[in-house]
């Protein structure tokens, strides 16, 4: 198995990035004019929720359900064929 | 090193990645039924499609010496008009007895809705009437978590035999919930959704290496037909030994594609 090192060997770099375009994009969003949705509110959430996972949760698996519907009931019908990537009440 | 392609959707590459596969160690391509970015306008358009499938496909795989292989259904986002879905539904059996065809899919949910979940049933019965096996799509992103929990439980009350039956494009929040029901999980690597090939290596490492494969299930969107073998490289970049990487990419996959007696490579 590799060891932490290893892991920083071959992801640092790459994590650095994404890092940076997540940071930019906020950025962005703060410099431009018009209003947030809830695609946001929902990555807010997942921002929160991968720095602090609930108890026996990975911070991926706390990101995905951050992002999730969680309604348990069949939806009377299907209005968009899409997702949007959050929940629409995030 | 020699992989599976378990789920890619050819009709809608080049040629040129069937040339890029071979060359890349594939020695076979299994190809579910799905949606085809549009929504078709006739039962007939179906049957088109399950000749393309059944028909011309393996004969362009066959040139580059890759054996096809198919999965039959009419997939959920087209499945949410239920009477449209049943006269589809009524022309598969016609299809069944092709040699190439492995089972039913990829069936499943898009949008969580109550007729999908109806169309999703009846597929699984005419699956269970012709002893297939199933392929199964979850949805995508928000949707993903309902879907999945709706479609496991919906195979419970149906009395399925997991063993026989792949949940696809799991990632770290369903992949648990699919393999501690005893289904089989497939992992998709995208370039923009469902998995990387370092988030997939990371499910192998939580979840463990039975009962899972890994596809590319490249299509007409932003997807890589050769992910697979790009993600073995990673998984050696990961310190994972030949055998290791041969049983998630080759044996995983012929272990549940040979359950089918139409597979044989």
């Amino acid at each position: 198995m590799p060891t932490k090192t290893d892991i920083l060997d071959l992801y640092f770099m790459d994590s650095r990035y994404k890092l940076l375009d997540i940071a930019a994009y906020l950025d962005r969003l703060d410099r431009h004019d018009g209003e947030l949705d809830f695609r946001q509110r929902g990555f807010d959430k997942a921002l929160a929720a991968m720095q602090a996972p609930p108890t026996g949760k990975s911070r991926a698996q706390a990101v995905l359900e951050a992002l999730s519907d969680h309604s348990t009931e069949p939806a009377d019908a299907a209005t968009i064929q899409f997702a949007f990537g959050a929940p629409q009440d995030s | 090193m020699n992989y599976i392609e378990p789920h890619a959707h050819m009709v809608s590459r080049t040629t040129a990645d069937y040339q890029a596969m071979a060359m890349a160690g594939c020695v076979a391509i299994c190809e579910p039924a799905f949606w085809a970015g549009f929504d078709r306008g006739s039962v007939e358009g179906f049957r088109d499609y399950y000749r393309q499938l059944t028909e011309y496909e393996p004969a362009r795989a066959k040139k580059f010496g890759i054996p096809h292989f198919t999965w039959l259904c009419i997939n959920p986002k087209e499945a949410e008009d239920a009477g449209f879905g049943r006269e589809v539904l009524s022309i598969i059996p016609d299809f069944l007895d092709a040699p190439t065809v492995l089972g039913i899919g990829e069936i499943g949910l898009n949008k969580n809705t109550k007729n999908e979940l109806a169309i999703f049933e009846e597929h699984v019965a005419l699956a269970v009437k012709h002893d297939l096996p199933i392929l199964i799509h979850t949805p995508h992103l928000e949707d993903k978590l309902k879907g999945t929990r709706l479609i496991v439980d919906s195979l419970k009350n149906a009395n399925v035999d997991p063993g026989r039956v792949i949940i696809d494009h799991v990632e770290e929040h369903t992949a648990g919930i699919v393999l501690d029901a005893g289904f089989w999980a497939g992992m998709t690597l995208y370039p923009e959704s469902k998995c990387t090939p370092g988030r997939a290596i990371d499910i192998l490492e939580t979840f463990g290496n039975e009962n899972i494969w890994m596809n590319s299930a490249c299509d007409w969107g932003i997807s890589d037909p050769l992910a697979v073998a790009k993600c073995s490289i990673e998984m050696k970049k990961r310190q994972y030994t030949p055998e290791l990487i041969q049983k998630v990419v080759f044996d995983n996959p012929k272990k549940f594609l040979s359950q089918s007696p139409n597979f044989r490579i």
